[in-house]
Formats: C-alpha cells, structure tokens, sequence
C-alpha cells in the first residue's frame, strides 16, 4: 500500500471516530457512563503512552510518571485560576501570590514544559542508573515532587496540601463558549437549537487533545530517534557502539515522556475539575504501568486499547462488583466495596503471568494487516504468510 | 546536654523505627541479593501481617495468635514467590518487577476489598506496649526492645549464613545463580527459604511497629517497605549488617526532620515554624538518590563490574 492511500485510511479512521462520538451524543443523554470513559481513558492513554515511550520504546523503567503528572496538573491549576476566585481557592494564603491568568492552551503547554524541564534536572543525576535502580530513584523522585507541592511554606503558589480549583475544566470551557453576558449569542443559540453539541464538544475536546499529542510521540518514534531509543532497548552496548549518543538519546526520551505525562496530568485535572497532590500517589503510577502491560509493552496502540478498557471496566462495566449487583447475580455480601478492585488485580496478575506480551505485544493495531488476514484467509492455500 | 534530652524523644522513636525498618530492610536485601528483584510486595506482606494479627487476636489469645501470625506470614511469603515469581525465572527483569508491583496491588486491593478501608485498632501486646521514662522522654517499651531484638536477630541470622549449609548455598546463589544450579544447589528452595526469612522477620517487624501505630489500613505497608528499600540501598544491597546500618540511619533522620521544626523553634535559629515535617518521607529519597550518585554500591556493598 502508498503512502497516500495510508494517509486516506488514517484520516477515514480519525473521521469515523469523530462520527461515532457525534452518533454516540446526539443518541445517548449526556450522564451516560460512555462519555465519561471516553474522556477519561482518551487522558489515560495520552499518559500510558508516555509511559510507554520510556519503559517500552527506551527500556528505561521508570516509575515517576505520577510526580510528571502532578507538575502538569499543578502548573495547569495555578496559572489558569480566575483572578476573581483566587481569593476563594487561596483561601488560607491571602489570595496567593501570583496574580496574573493565561491563556488554558498556553498552560496546558507550560505544563508539559515544567514537567521536561524538572524532568530534565531529575534526569542528570538518575538516568546514568540501570534499570531497578532507575525504577526506585524516580520512584523517589515523584515522592519528592508531591512533598514539596504539598508543603505549606509554598502554599502562596500551590495552595499547600489544600485542593485547587475553580479552574477552567473541559465543561466549563466549553459552557463558557454560551455564556450569557450578551457576547456569546451565537454559541448560545447554537446550543439551544441541537442540545447535544455541548456535550459533544465536551467529550471530543480531550481526545483530540489526546490525539494530537500521541500522534507527535508516534511521529517521534517513527524517526531516526526513535529508532535510536529502541536500539538502546534492545542492546545498551551494541547502540553505544553503532555511535548512539546514550546519554542524549536517554534524556531526550525521559524528558518528552515527562512533557506528555505533564501535558496528561493538566488534562486530567481539567477532567475533575478539582485537584489535589495527596492524589499523585505511587499507586497511580502502579496503575498506568499496568495499563500498559494489559496493552503490551512497546505498543501505542496497546496502550490506547488497554487504557479505554482499564477505564472502561473500572468506571463502568465492573462498577455492580462494588455495589451489589453484578450481571443480575445479587449479593452484596460478596459484591461490596472493593470487591472490583480485587478483581481487577487478579486479572492484572494473571496478564503478568500467563500473557505477558498483553493484548498487542509489540505490535501495532494496523487496518492493512487485518485486510491482509480477512484477503488470506479468503484466499487460502492461493497466498501464504501475507503477513 | 541540655540539648541532648530536649531532642530525646526524637532519637528515641528514631532508634526504635530504625530497628522496624531493618527488619524489613533484611527482607529486601536478601531477595534482592540472590534475584535481583525489588520484592515490591515486601512492604504489603508486613502490612498482611499487621492485619492478622488485628482479626486473629480478636477471637484468640495472645500466645496463641502471634505464633500463628508468624506462621501465616511466612506461608504467604512462600506463596507469593512459588506462585507470582517462579514462573517468571527465564523472564526479563523488568517482568518479574512488573508481577512484584502486581502482587503488591493485588495485597492492598484485598486487603481494602475485606477491611473496607476502616483503620483497624491493633490489639496492644502487654508487657512490650508499657509506658516507661526514660530520662526525660516518656516512650513505650517497645522502643528499648525492638534495636535489641533486632540485632539479636541480625546476629542469629549472620551466624545462620555464615556457618550453615543453606547459609552457604543462599551465598553462593547470590553470587552466580547458574554456576551454583551446576553445582547441585536446589536454587528453588533456596531462594524459597530467603522468602520465609524475610517474611519471618517481617512478622516480627510488622509487631514492633504497629504496636507504636494506632492502627493499620491497607497502604500503611508501602511508605515503610520503600524506606526499608532504601535502607538496603543505603547500606549496600545484598549486606545484611548494611541493611541494618541503613535502616538506623533512615530511622533516626527521619524522626529529626518530623522534629526539626520545634529544634530549630527552641534553639532560635528561625521564628516560626516552615512544616519541614512534610518532608520526612521525601528525606529518605533524597537520601537514596545521593547515594545511588556517590557510591552506587552503598556503605558495605560489594563492587561488581557489569559483563557484555
């Protein structure tokens, strides 16, 4: 297949997404679960496949992505609060300090900056150790990150280990494309007249946000740079020897990968509304590293995949384990509180176990290799190994 | 000396958690020794631990219910590595450590799932949970016994490798696994027996230290685990005096940042308190990153050179 024929299927992809949100929100009402996974697992991609960069593409295991995405949030939140209710937010530091408001994209980009920028610091010291000392070292180092955000001495910039919020969030930005000061009539009327374009605008925005922001971790990994990433992957010493700078190569993908996370961490933040460092545990980081072994290491797609169905099953489809009533089986004795966790971790372990290389491998989900299997197997003993 | 008692309790608490932490820190640095793998669910088997006792000492007595306690703990430290890490001996590392985060979820997520996320009171042990005076600072009896178990029990286990068979083949398994396999070790019970080691001790720690706690909720395992990581990394991972040592030294600064803020208050360096608490935990990492820079083998470990 060509390269523009590649480029129809691709926009044809991204146009039937589009379309199937657009269906999804003209039928369904606006509180179904689906839009909320949708939201959600589109965030949780965007960090899974950061995460993947550096553990899958760069063989690099590290465990910080969770203080990544508390810089993102938090750069996000502070510079994005409303100078009226900055007063309110900061309520126990007189306001605060800072008391100026950007723009939301400008933030959002920030907040992938500050988190490359930290990561870039963290990086000089930790990325000369190998692999499980790496792990621990950023694991130390995001435990370090949300000390320092929730001490109190800084509380005039991070409002201390208060919540932050108030800040412009995925809803709001859009409700405030209607506002009803007399400037917005057109988006107003527009709203009236097809009342599913909020929420549809609501739900598409993060995952073309997303979107966007995994196709340029792809296009990196396409380059000769990521081929240099998973050269050092496979054999430290033998791409040291082909001339890969390994220290450049390491850095360069530790701090894109805390850039993502960052710009993920802001969005998450945009997705509550409200956030809080205490949240950025090492459990979450737990969590995103298991999403991307359920979709396969070294694999965006995968890590896409298991992202919306992690999401997905933890949000939705397992929520009756906690309350009760699962597939019309009632027993709260056994199904309460909790109990989806449970089984969420034994499958996980059994992932980890028995079928390690995840729902993808280290494949690609790829529209012209399941042509190519429907074409063999159509044509079978005619064409063999047409993958 | 005046200085000395005013700070008394902090030192105190600090030599006590220290001696928890080193009974945790054994634990990882024997697994780590001979798999070189961060047995991340290390610091949930002393929370599992911590648990058990709270549900057992409910509806037995004391004498009966620590015996058990340690027993159950040794056998999940059993089942863990039979079931979760053998299977993945041929495997990359990263897989191994990524099946250890998966235990450790697995152990705080069940753990949740039965005590509801309710902090659980632990039973108080009499005799060990006294309140006595030391000086100026009033401390339970813990705190004196728990630096003098844990080096009766440091020293129980170095005679234990040092003069026994299985403390032979576990030295030999850590320095070259295949070699050792070649020469008729069984490498499976070995490394089994590193595992009800360390889960033993981490029963025995978990008992110290929960005495000193109001209670145990299911993550209450993984803040002390890393730190007891920490520790072994400090001392020089795969030395068990090292681990000890480290496990002090984190103990005893950590505590001394919790009171930095009324030391520096009383001796008038600053006016008001900073909150320098909040960084007790981030302390222990700081630490561990210095380390890992300086002298990446730790206090007493053993310099390796890495192979092609």
């Amino acid at each position: 297949m060509n390269k523009t024929k590649k480029t129809i299927i691709n926009f044809a992809l991204l146009f039937s997404l589009i379309l199937a949100v657009l269906i999804l929100s003209i039928t369904l009402k606006s509180s179904s679960m689906i839009f909320v996974v949708l939201k959600k697992g589109a965030i949780y991609a965007l960090i899974a496949v950061s995460m993947n960069l550096l553990n899958g593409f760069t063989g690099l295991f590290s465990l910080g992505q969770a203080g990544f995405m508390l810089i993102g949030a938090y750069t996000y939140a502070i510079f994005t609060v409303p100078l009226e209710a900055r007063i309110q937010v900061y309520q126990y530091f007189n306001g605060g300090i800072i008391h100026f408001t950007l723009p939301v994209i400008v933030a959002l980009v920030l907040a992938g900056l500050a988190a490359a920028v930290f990561a870039f610091l963290i990086g000089l010291p930790v990325l000369r150790l190998k692999s499980d000392y790496l792990a621990i070292a950023t694991l130390g180092f995001a435990e370090i990150i949300r000390a320092i955000f929730q001490w109190n001495t800084l509380g005039p910039i991070t409002n201390g280990s208060n919540m932050l919020k108030m800040f412009p969030s995925f809803d709001s930005i859009i409700k405030d494309l209607a506002k009803d000061d007399g400037k917005h009539e057109f988006f107003k009327n527009l709203f009236v007249s097809a009342p599913w374009l909020e929420n549809f605008l609501i739900t598409i925005l993060p995952i073309l946000l997303s979107g966007v922001c995994i196709a340029i971790i792809v296009m990196l990994i396409k380059s000769s740079y990521g081929r240099a990433f998973k050269a050092i992957r496979d054999d430290e010493v033998a791409a040291e020897a082909m001339g890969i700078n390994l220290a450049r190569h390491k850095m360069m993908s530790f701090c894109t990968s805390a850039f993502f996370a960052g710009i993920g961490g802001a969005m998450l933040a945009m997705f509550q509304a409200t956030i809080q460092a205490s949240a950025f545990k090492s459990a979450m980081t737990y969590e995103i590293l298991l999403i991307v072994v359920l979709g396969g290491i070294g694999s965006v797609t995968g890590s896409c995949i298991g992202a919306f169905l992690y999401i997905a099953a933890s949000e939705w489809w397992l929520r009756g384990l906690d309350a009760g009533k699962f597939l019309g089986i009632s027993a709260p004795g056994i199904f309460r509180n909790g109990f989806r966790l449970v089984v969420f971790s034994v499958v996980i372990m059994c992932v980890v176990l028995f079928w390690r290389k995840g729902i993808m491998g280290d494949k690609e989900f790829d529209i012209e290799r399941i042509a190519g299997r429907f074409k063999s197997k159509k044509s079978k003993g005619e064409v063999s190994g047409n993958e | 000396m005046d200085f000395f008692s005013a700070n008394l309790p902090y030192i105190l608490s600090g030599i006590s958690v220290g001696g928890q932490y080193a009974l945790i820190a054994i634990g990882y640095t024997m697994v780590y020794g001979i798999l070189r793998l961060i047995n991340f669910a290390h610091g949930d088997v002393f929370m599992v631990a911590g648990l058990m006792m709270v549900f057992l000492s409910s509806w037995a007595p004391l004498y009966v219910t620590i015996p058990l306690v340690i027993v159950a703990t040794i056998v999940l430290g059993f089942i863990i590595e039979r079931a979760a890490y053998k299977p993945l001996r041929s495997a990359p590392r990263m897989s191994i450590m990524i099946s250890a985060i998966g235990v450790s979820y697995l152990l705080q997520n069940v753990s949740l799932y039965i005590t509801g996320g309710l902090n659980k009171n632990y039973p108080s042990i009499p005799w060990i949970s006294d309140t006595i005076t030391i000086g100026t600072a009033v401390t339970k009896r813990v705190t004196l016994i728990t630096p003098v178990l844990t080096i009766v029990l440091v020293i129980a286990l170095v005679i234990l490798i040092k003069h026994t068979k299985i403390g032979m083949a576990m030295r030999a398994v850590s320095r070259d696994f295949e070699t050792s396999q070649l020469m008729g070790i069984k490498v499976d019970s070995v490394i089994s027996s590193t595992f009800i080691i360390g889960s033993f001790l981490a029963a025995v720690g978990s008992m110290l230290y929960f005495t000193n706690y109001p209670g145990v909720v299911p993550n209450s395992g993984a803040m002390p685990g890393l730190k007891a990581f920490v520790a072994a990394v400090f001392g020089g991972i795969g030395s068990i005096p090292g681990a000890v040592v480290g496990a002090f030294i984190i103990g005893i600064c950590e505590n001394i940042i919790k009171g930095l803020d009324t030391i520096l208050v009383n001796s008038g360096v600053i006016k008001n308190p900073l909150g320098l608490a909040t960084f007790s935990d981030a302390f222990t990492f700081a630490l561990l990153i210095v380390i890992l820079i300086v002298k990446p083998t730790g206090l007493f470990g053993e310099k390796k050179t890495d192979k092609v």
